[in-house]
Parts: structure tokens; sequence; C-alpha cells
């Protein structure tokens, strides 16, 4: 184990590294530690000009009332919900079937295709940005949370083939050679076989793909207008403009905006993380 | 390519047979149509269209303009053009101390003392919050009145910086933001690292009186070479696709310093004033041929590595 | 921000408003739809309008309208989606070369024929030339207000100041203000086009009317040495540390509290400014008006007013519902009604309309009305072609800010004038 484990240390080495973990951490959430000081604070506060010192008494439940009864906040978080989800549930699909087909089968464009998925990945989103506006348009489906999770879907599947492609290369081969012996047909060995074995993965990528997709600006920028279809990393900016200078509430709003990944990270963390480290130790 | 979407299930009699001979060459194609159709109409065809349309003058409105390279010609002496590019260079060095800053936070955290798992997860969080909450905390971290930077600075008696609003630390500013949940991604990818460092190679070297820096680099670095790559990766795409962050904090002033190629391209499109879809595609194309530099470094070395298998 | 509710259940209003208009439209009533896109998305904004909608359902009881109000910021990029998408039969916008894309791309409809009527003729005179392009008429205004210094009264008063007549007791008032440790004004340049406020008003009472029109549809170069004299007067006001410190960071709302706590003593703005700074608690002994002091005397005062409007997009499906209905938001009593202190707190476009009887209100009115003998200017960012508006505000701001790269601020300017105007 590197470095030297602290309990090999003298008893003072060890008090000073369990003393220093509290402040090292404060220090690096400060930024937000302060946001959250801030969305506790009566607006009295900020009009007298006093920042920094503790709240003069507790206006949380006013904050955040507003937020959730006087702001289209809950519509936004609703509109997040229902892209995310579906979003999701898109991209685990198709790129359990992709990835199965691309880690199972041994065919001349497989490796070609994987690349494709690959660097399609990798892809600046903006050379889309103005086709996938008009497609959009075109369909119909400008500002409708369908629009966003089609494009979604789709963008998110290059990531999901290329983790589940090498999830199921993980595999042990030998358990399809056998059902193929048995006469089992291929979708079969696909969904009674493979997909057991491929739970792990399914619910690490769902997590992750929800973080992205939750957090995901751009596209909602690009894709959709107005509370109806707009989510809530969208929605947080038209919240802001409606309650410019009002830092309370405006900290507010970030705090619930930004709470539902972090609850998703707090009660999945090992799906999360083993998401985000495949590939990170061979 | 098989242009029939079938389900396989429970074919008719007659295709059975036919399906059943060549089930093993047809099944990948039949599991990898919807994903490919997918990929192909939001994501490979676009880049084209793209292409395409970066050769063409159009508001989005009205009839589009064959121009030819004149789109080009014109980037060519566009000093926001310039501003930007060099902003995405500043942002693809900088971004990248998100990596060695992670490897540090990664190696103080890798001990077992009660409590570290929990310790652990909040280093991380600044990675799960979205970019948009990220840039608003650190603008008001930065606001020149009653911003937290500018009251500690006054502490130790230097400042007052308006970070945000001058053209030198602009970028700096946003790019600092940025490395907050890069740094804690980096973290973590080293975190899962350093569990599989083979302990025995540590023992050997300890005995042969490596420690300290020497050790971390000639033994444990080598050892997390896959964590570095993808680390690399991950990094490298953020860097060049930061658009969040400037569009919050910034809005790519001021005077348009903060600007970067993806902001710009959105600005010069979609923005209040902007109508220029092809001069935005064509700040797109050079932003995607910067890309695929690495896109073909990265696909080289998986390449490398599917055949070492 | 999006509202939808059927004029069916919205029975608030009084008719009695109404009742008394000239409605050529309501002699017989509507049916059918009516689909409304607004951005009126501000509190008090959207109450009025919701309820003048609500009137003219009543009117019309048998018609079913459908309103949807977006964000104000949003709507700005939104609308060109909508316009070629799914149009609305009625969208508000703005004036001037603001709507020119749209109408370039033939997404307004041609409403020459509303102006022909007498009724907007006669009372509408004043607006029709910001709503003209090409001869025609593609819309029609419902409020504009006017800009000017709102400025601290009681902080005047302190410092022995008076409102400024000529550009020389402008900067003597300035010099007192910034020794009593103040800035003179509060701006928030973040979203740039407050800067254009400063550029109007300055190139205005440096170089005229006629000289700031040619400048913003391109027939003057950017390095003219009459755009420099009046960058010269405003740099100026600048060297003097008389505009708000940071201000590139901060948006217009966000430089309220500078003054609201006595940390600048005077702001350049529009009307709307008003409204919140009473709200943050400004008695109206505290705030006051004036007319920007003249600079250049052979120059006649000319003023901004952004003028805010109704259009028909030409992919409407009820147009003669939408005409019905700019009938009757252009009437005098609902002009009244919409533009009152306590609604839209702004001016009535239509000449028999009322104007409320609020200070500033009447300042302004008076202002427009009998001591704006140059003309009227729309705003910066709506007599610019939208590019050039781009360009030339971050130059402002950057000027702002860095005074010394003027040269390089303005050869890049009339670079981009070389591009735009073609």
């Amino acid at each position: 184990m590197f470095p030297k484990p602290i309990e090999k240390s003298s008893r003072s080495v060890q008090i000073g590294y369990q003393s220093l973990l509290p402040v090292a951490l404060i220090l690096w959430l400060l930024p937000l530690i302060a946001v959250a000081l801030f969305s506790v604070k009566p607006a009295a506060d900020f009009s007298t000009g006093d920042y920094w010192n503790l709240p003069s008494q507790f206006g949380g439940w006013e904050n955040y009332g507003k937020v959730f009864f006087e702001s289209d906040m809950p519509r936004y978080l609703l509109n997040s919900i229902l892209i995310t989800v579906p979003t999701a549930i898109g991209a685990v699909a198709l790129s359990c079937m992709a990835g199965f087909a691309l880690g199972i089968y041994n065919f001349k464009a497989n490796l070609w295709l994987f690349f494709m998925f690959v660097a399609g990945n990798f892809v600046p989103f903006q050379i889309l940005m103005v086709p996938v506006r008009d497609l959009t348009l075109d369909l119909g489906l400008y500002n409708t949370k369908t629009g966003l999770v089609l494009f979604h879907i789709a963008f998110q599947t290059g990531f999901c083939t290329l983790f589940m492609r090498n999830f199921i290369k993980g595999l042990p081969f030998a358990l399809i050679e056998a059902a193929r012996v048995e006469g089992v047909a291929e979708w079969k060995i696909f969904i009674y076989v493979v997909l057991p074995l491929m739970k792990p993965a399914i619910a690490a990528l769902a997590v992750l793909i929800f973080t992205f997709i939750w957090n995901d600006y751009f596209w909602a920028v690009v894709l959709t207008q107005g509370a109806e279809s707009q989510p809530v990393t969208a929605g947080i900016t038209s919240f802001n403009a409606q309650y410019r200078a009002a830092y309370h509430l405006m900290s507010a709003g970030a705090i619930v905006a930004a709470l539902p990944p972090v609850a998703m990270f707090f009660l999945m963390q090992k799906h999360f993380i083993a998401g985000l480290t495949l590939g990170a130790v061979k | 390519m098989t242009t029939t979407a079938v389900p396989p299930i429970t074919p008719e009699p007659q295709r059975r047979s036919w399906y059943k001979r060549n089930e093993i060459s047809v099944t990948p194609w039949l599991f990898l149509i919807p994903a490919i159709l997918f990929f192909l109409v939001y994501v490979i065809f676009p880049i084209f269209q793209s292409f395409n349309l970066s050769a063409y003058q159009w508001d989005g409105l009205g009839e589009k303009e064959y121009v030819g390279l004149s789109n080009y010609k014109e980037l060519w002496d566009d000093p926001a053009f310039y501003t930007s590019l060099k902003n995405n260079l500043i942002w693809l060095v900088l971004y990248l101390l998100a990596i060695p800053a992670g490897l540090f936070i990664a190696l103080f955290l890798n001990q077992t003392v009660a409590g570290i798992r929990i310790y652990k997860s909040l280093f991380f969080f600044p990675f799960v919050i979205s970019q948009v909450v990220v840039g608003l905390v650190f603008t008001w971290f930065y606001d020149p009145t009653f911003g937290l930077l500018n009251s500690v600075l006054g502490v130790v008696g230097l400042g007052p910086v308006n970070v945000l609003g001058d053209p030198t630390y602009v970028t700096y500013g946003i790019i600092a933001a940025g490395l907050w949940p890069q740094t804690a991604y980096c973290m973590i990818l080293y975190l899962t690292g350093l569990n599989a460092v083979d302990p025995e190679q540590v023992e050997a070297a300890r005995l042969d009186g490596a420690k300290g820096w020497k050790m971390l680099w000639y033994v444990i670095v080598p050892q997390l070479k896959p964590a570095t790559f993808i680390a690399f990766v991950v990094t490298i795409v953020g860097a060049l696709r930061s658009f969040d962050l400037i569009s919050i904090m910034t809005n790519g002033g001021p005077f348009g310093e903060s600007r970067v190629l993806s902001f710009y391209m959105f600005e010069v499109a979609l923005s209040e004033y902007g109508f220029r879809m092809g001069y935005g595609a064509a700040i797109a194309v050079v932003l995607f041929l910067i890309m695929l530099c690495f896109i073909a470094y990265f696909l080289y070395s998986m390449y490398k590595e599917q055949k070492g298998h | 921000m999006r509202f939808t509710y059927k004029a069916s259940i919205a029975a608030l209003s009084t008719v009695a408003v109404v009742a008394g208009g000239s409605l050529s439209a309501s002699a017989q009533e509507l049916t059918g739809d009516l689909k409304i896109f607004l951005d009126t998305s501000n509190p008090a904004p959207r109450a009025t309008m919701e309820k003048a909608i609500a009137q003219f359902g009543e009117l019309n009881p048998d018609l079913n309208i459908e309103t949807t109000i977006i964000d104000r910021e949003a709507y700005k990029t939104q609308i060109r989606n909508f316009l070629t998408a799914n149009s609305p039969d009625v969208a508000n916008w703005y004036a001037a070369n603001r709507m020119k894309p749209y109408v370039e791309a033939g997404l307004f409809e041609d409403v020459s024929d509303l102006w022909a009527e007498p009724e907007i003729a006669e009372n509408l005179a004043s607006t029709k030339g910001a709503m003209t392009i090409d001869g025609k008429q593609w819309g029609v205004p419902y409020t504009y207000y006017q800009w000017g210094i709102y400025y601290r009264k009681d902080i005047f008063g302190e410092l022995g100041l008076s409102e400024p007549t000529n550009w020389e007791e402008e900067k003597a008032n300035c010099a007192k203000i910034v020794e009593s440790g103040r800035a003179c004004y509060a701006i928030g340049s973040k979203f740039l086009w407050t800067a254009g406020g400063w550029f109007d008003y300055l190139n205005l009472r440096t170089n005229g009317f006629d000289f700031h029109m040619e400048l913003a549809n391109g027939d003057v170069s950017w390095e003219d040495d009459r755009v420099r004299a009046t960058f010269a007067n405003w740099r100026e006001l600048i060297d003097m540390g008389g505009f708000l410190e940071n201000h590139q960071s901060y948006s217009w709302q966000e430089a309220l509290p500078f003054m609201v706590q006595g940390d600048a003593a005077s702001y350049l703005i529009g009307n709307f400014a008003v409204a919140p700074l009473r709200e943050a608690g400004l008695s109206d002994d505290q705030l006051d008006f004036y007319q920007f002091p003249a600079i250049n005397p052979d120059v006649a005062l000319a003023e901004d007013a952004p003028t805010d409007t109704f259009h028909i997009p030409s992919g409407a499906s009820n147009k003669e519902n939408a005409k019905a209905f700019l009938r009757f938001m252009v009437s005098p009593d609902i002009q009244t009604q919409i533009n009152a202190g306590d609604a839209l707190g702004q001016l009535p476009v239509n000449a028999k309309s009322a104007v409320d009887d609020d200070k500033f209100l009447n300042e302004g009115f008076t202002m427009l009305s009998s001591n704006s003998p140059g003309g009227v200017a729309q705003f910066f960012d709506r007599d610019f072609p939208a590019e050039m508006a781009k360009v030339a505000m971050e130059g402002l701001q950057e000027f702002m800010v860095r005074p010394d790269n003027l040269d390089a601020i303005l050869a890049r300017l009339e670079k981009a004038r070389g591009r735009i105007y073609k």
C-alpha cells in the first residue's frame, strides 16, 4: 500500500493526520458551504450588507418555501426526472444490445463499429448543435422532453456501448459456448445467460447516465425553452433572472437543483464509482 | 448494412431455417441496428452536415446561400476567434493540472482511518454537482463586493480582485472553478487505481530503500498508468467541451475575453444577437479538428491495446 | 415561464373599462382560436397582460384564447424557433432594426392595412416610423418608456448639487460626488446593453440624432472624428472615476443596490428601473429624474425611448383574430390601463390615452413630447443591426474598462461595419 499506512506512524502523526482531514475537507468544500449558508440567511441580512456573518435568524424555511411554492422550480425538477429516467433506460437498453453484439461476435466490421461509437463519444457537442436542432425542429420535437430524450439516448449510446462491450468482453466466454452447444437460440443467450450477468454494469451505467443527463445544460438550452420542458439546470437561470440579486433565494435554488444527483450518488455510491472507474484498473 | 429491423422473436417457420443457418452472422446486426441507427442520425450525419453548412451563409430563418470558403477566410482574421483559440489552449494545458492534483488528494486520502470512506465521498462530491451550480457557486465566491475570495484576501492585506471582471484573470478564474470537479474526478480514478497497486512490489521497493518521491515516481505511478490514461482522456474532453461554466459565470465577458471556441460558436449561431449558422458551423469544424487529433490518439492507444490482447 | 389558460374561465376583469373604447372589432364577436406568445414574465407586466387579454376574451366569449408567457431573456433567442416552427397568432417583440431579421425573412405579417385605418393612423402616428421597414408596417407598438438619469435627490441635496442642464455642470456635479466617496453613475454592464445606453446619449448629445442614425445604418465610419469626440466626452467621466467600479461583473439589477445604499448617486437607465428602486425602499423624496444634459449646444436634444411591439407571425393561422387583438391593445382605454403606474408603469402609444399620474411618467411624457426636438431613437441594440450591436457593445464595455484601447476598438468596429452592412 502506498503511501505508508498511517497506523505504522507515530501517535502524533496519526493525530495530526486525523485533525488535518476535517480542515482539508472544509477548505475543499468552502465555496459550497458558503452557498449553503447563504440559502438559510434571511433576506434582511443581505439588504444590510451582512454577507458573511452567521444568519441573524434561520431563514431556511422561507427561502426554500419560496423555491418550492412560489416558483417554477418544482416543474423544472419534474422535467429533469422525465428527461433523465427515460434517457437512462433507453441508453442502457440500446447499449446492452450493441455491447452484446460487439463483445460476443467476431465479424469484420466489429472493431470499426466499436471505434465509431468511441470516437462519437468524444466529439465536441458544438459540431452537432445546428444540425440536431434543425432535425428536432423538423420532427416537431423542438421544445419537447421527447426531443431532448431522443438526442441524449443517441449521444450517450457511444459511451454506454464502450462500457458495455468492455464489460461483456470480461465475462467468461465458456458460458456462451456451453449454451450454444445446448442449442439455445442466440437471442435467448442474450436474455437468459448474458443479461443476468450484466446487472452490476447496468446499475453502474444507469446511475452514471442519470447524473450526466441531470447535469446537462448545453442541450437543454439548445433544444428546449420555457418551463414546460426545460430541465432544472436551464430552469435555474430563469429562476435567477426572476430573483436577480436575491442571493438567499438563488442559493436555495442552486442547492435544490444540485441535490438529486448528490442523493443518487450517496445512495448508489458503489455502483457509481464502479462505473466511473471502469478501466482505471487493469 | 441490414435495413430490416426484424425483432429476433419467434420468426416464421420458413424464415427460421434461413435465420437458423445464418444465426451467428445475422444476430449481431439485429442487436446493433437500433444503436447504429440512433448514432448515425444524431451523431455521425450531423458532423457531415456541419461541415457542409460551414460553406453556407444562413441566418437560420431564410434561405441558405452558398459562400464556399468565405466563412473560414473570415475566421482567419477574426480577433475573437483567436481569443477563443488562445483560451482553448490555456484550458487544455491548465485543465491537465487536475491529474496531479487528483493524484495528490488520492494519496492524501489513501489511508484506513475511521470515517475515511465518508471523507472520500465528500471530497468527490463536487463532481456530482452540475457545472451550472458550480459556476454559480464560484461566481459568488469571486464576487467583487461580497465574495469570499476578497474577504479572505482582505484579511491577509491583499486585493480586492475582480477575478471575473478582469480580462487578465477571467479565464484562469473559470478554469479554477472547472478544476474543482475535475480534480475530484481524477482523485476517484486514482483512489481506485491505488487499490490495485501490487503491495508486494511496494514492499520489495521499500526493502531496496525506495521511499517518498522516488517510490511514487518509479514504482507507483507506472502501476497507475491505466488510471492516468483515463484521467487524461476525460480531462481533455472536458477542457474542449467547456461551455457551461463560461456561459454561467461570464457569458464570454468581459468584452469577450473569456470566450472559448465552443462558447463562441454558440454565441455566433444561437445567442440573442447571433444569426450566423454557417459561421458557427465553421468554428465548430475547427474545434472538431482539434479534437480529432486527440480522438485519433485515443483510438490508436485503444487499437494497440486491442491487438495486445 | 409558461402560463396557459382559457379565456372562458378568466372572468376577473371589468368590461366597463373597455366598453367606452372605439373598437371596430367588437362590433362583431370573434370565434375560433387565438394563440398569443408574450415575454412579459416579470410579475407586474405579466398580470397587466393577463388582465387585458381576459378583457378581450370577455368581449369575445366564443373566442378560444391561449396565452403563453416565456421568460423575457429566453424569449429573445426562442422567438426565431417558434416563428419558424410553431407560430402563434400574436407575438410581442421590439421595434426598428430589432425586428428587421424577421421582417426580411418574411416571418412577420405586413399589417399596413391596420395602419391605414384612421383610428390607428391618427393616434399612433408618432411611432409609425419605428414600425416601418421598406415603406410597410410590420406590427403595432403597445408601450414605450423614457431613458434618462435617475438620481438620489437626498444625496444631491446633501452635497448642494442641483439638476445639471449642460455638460460642464454634469461634470462639476460628478466631481463633487466622487469627492464624497461615491460613484456618480451606477451601471451593470455584464450583459453589455447598458453601455449602449451611455453611448446613445453621449453620441446623440455630441453629434445629434441624424448622425447617430447614420452610424446605426452603417453610413459613417467608426473611426470618424465625430465618433471620437463622443468617446472623448465619455472618457472625461471615466477618468474622473465617475462609473461604478467592477460594473462589468454586474447585471443592471445587481447594480441597483449601490444606488439604494447610497454608494452611487445616479443611474442612466430606462423607466423600468423605478419599480425595483421603489420596492427596495427609495421614496419619491429620495429618487428623482433629469433629462440627460446638453453637451454640444448646437445639437437638438434627442432621446432614447424604446418601443415594445406586437406582431402577427406570417405563419399564424388566425390572422383576422390577431388583427382584432392588435386593434384592441392599441385602443385609447386599454393603452391607458396597461401603461398605468400600477401596471406596466410606462407610456401609452395612443395619443388619446391618458398618462398615469406618476411623477416619473409625467416627467418622461413631457420630456418626450415637448423637449426632444432632435428626434426619438429606439435604443442601441434596436437601432443597430443585431450583429453590429453585439460587436459594438462589447467594444463599449471594453472602452469603459480600458479606455486606452480605444483605437484598437474603433478599428475592430470599423472592420465589422465593412462586413455587416453589405
